[in-house]
């Protein structure tokens, strides 16, 4: 599912960050783990439930201003919709 | 022999081999641990603490029943101050409301449940013990938290037939995740195998059946479940290989390389209380024996697919070709396939008849 702009992705229960002293860093999920860096890593720090995809969206292309606009868009939709069906977020 | 060269992702803590229940088909080894040789606490939170500096990212805290060891909120607590994702795989009693809270506030990530079938009589049957309707009492418990919640059904000859009110209790129950778990023949199950391994026919409706529901489901219950491997045309990648990915600890303090290593002869296992967890991982003769290649006989040693499944299950060859570095023998390239297709000759000779007498099944005793 593709989430909306308005929509506030959440960690989904049983998902989260390891700590920031641990590396490399890792999204820890029932019987699987995900290895986290760059824009993946930007992302899942921002699914917090308060950050709106649009807020997101905005940010990251703050980050990499280098890319084009509508591409880090694309890819942000893309991987929240692929987290999602990993059942690693909510969209609230 | 090759040496590691990886660190292992998660840890496989048996805790205990006591437990309320009596499965049919339970993985623990035929010689279970007593309560007296049990690891205690102390040892346990070291090698909570060995396992994260090794670079384990998960523990998952099992048995028997850990919920029998009363200081599993304690250890909990350790693991997640070591920094490691705790899981608790468990069949839920005996738990209460405010043990539970404990657990989470000690830290749990994710709670596995396991389910024996939907139907009250038959899943207390399977289980040797009364236990269905209180582990529909602790799912709703466990939703009241918000943490990883899992249910974990295991499906033989027996349940297959409930599979769709299987599913139905998983949507009222509705946790994030649902396994969908054949039988593997190891332990008590591979001693009640003709009475547990399903009918062709009965596996080809259930994959039908589970694929439709892992489609209508997506997005809200992650559905997994794996073709038993007697069925299938190549092995399973047994723990992802020898050494390569988990290790686990008996109850008594042994690291086995997987559940059922026991069964494997003139093998020596090391212990916590002996050696560290990365010296046992890195060094002992047990997790060398069977890693990389050099063990490996043909057809596995020239395959394509050595890399995919490591010549498959050390333990299946075992209890099937009594040599344990034989190619797997539910390989289709395996010498010993014969052997797989008898039995399945055998269970697909009749059909799955109503539940055997209680009489017939061999239960997983108590240690």
């Amino acid at each position: 599912m593709k989430p909306e702009s308005t929509n506030r992705p959440r960690l989904a229960p049983g998902c989260r960050l390891n700590e920031k002293h641990q590396q490399p860093r890792t999204l820890l999920m029932p019987e699987r783990a995900l290895r986290l860096n760059g824009p993946s890593l930007e992302i899942v720090e921002r699914c917090d439930g308060a950050h709106t995809v649009a807020q997101i969206v905005i940010e990251l292309q703050k980050i990499y201003g280098k890319a084009k606009p509508e591409k880090v868009e694309q890819d942000i939709f893309d991987y929240l919709a692929l987290l999602h069906e990993k059942r690693a977020l909510d969209f609230e | 022999m090759t040496p590691s060269d990886s660190h292992p992702l998660a840890l496989v803590a048996e805790l205990t081999h006591r437990c309320p229940l009596h499965c049919v088909y339970c993985s623990n080894p035929e010689e279970l641990i007593r309560r007296e040789s049990e690891l205690p606490t102390e040892d346990w939170r070291r090698v909570l603490k060995e396992a994260a500096a090794l670079g384990v990212l998960q523990v998952d805290f099992t048995g028997g029943e850990p919920l029998a060891r009363p200081d599993l909120t304690e250890l909990v607590r350790a693991a997640r101050a070591a920094g490691l994702y705790t899981s608790l795989i468990t069949s839920g009693l005996p738990l209460d409301e405010k043990r539970l809270g404990d657990l989470v506030a000690a830290g749990l990530d994710h709670f596995q449940l396991s389910f024996q079938d939907a139907h009250e009589a038959n899943a207390d049957e399977f289980a040797g013990a009364r236990s269905h309707v209180v582990k529909l009492r602790i799912a709703e418990l466990v939703k009241r938290h918000r943490i990883g919640f899992t249910l974990n059904f295991v499906i033989h000859r027996q349940n297959l037939d409930h599979l769709e009110d299987m599913l139905g209790l998983t949507e009222q129950i509705g946790p994030g995740r649902a396994e969908f778990a054949h039988v593997q023949y190891y332990g008590w199950a591979f001693a009640n195998l003709d009475r547990l391994m399903p009918t062709r026919a009965q596996l080809d409706r259930s994959l039908e059946i589970l694929t439709g529901a892992a489609e209508r489901l997506r997005g809200r219950i992650k559905i997994e479940y794996v073709v038993p491997d007697y069925y299938a045309k190549y092995p399973k990648a047994c723990m992802g290989g020898w050494g390569r990915k988990v290790a686990l600890i008996t109850p008594a303090g042994e690291v086995l390389p997987c559940h059922a290593a026991k069964v494997l002869p003139g093998m020596q296992f090391d212990n916590v209380r002996d050696r560290s967890l990365r010296d046992i991982w890195e060094r002992s003769n047990a997790f060398q024996k069977f890693r990389g290649e050099d063990w490996m006989p043909e057809p596995c040693r020239t395959c394509d697919r050595r890399t995919l499944d490591f010549g498959g299950c050390r333990c299946q060859a075992m209890l099937l070709t009594h040599n344990p570095a034989a190619t797997d023998p539910v390989c289709s390239l395996a010498p010993d396939r014969h052997m797989v297709d008898k039995i399945l000759q055998r269970v697909n000779a009749t059909p799955p008849p109503a539940a055997p007498q209680v009489s017939e099944w061999m239960y997983r005793r108590n240690p």
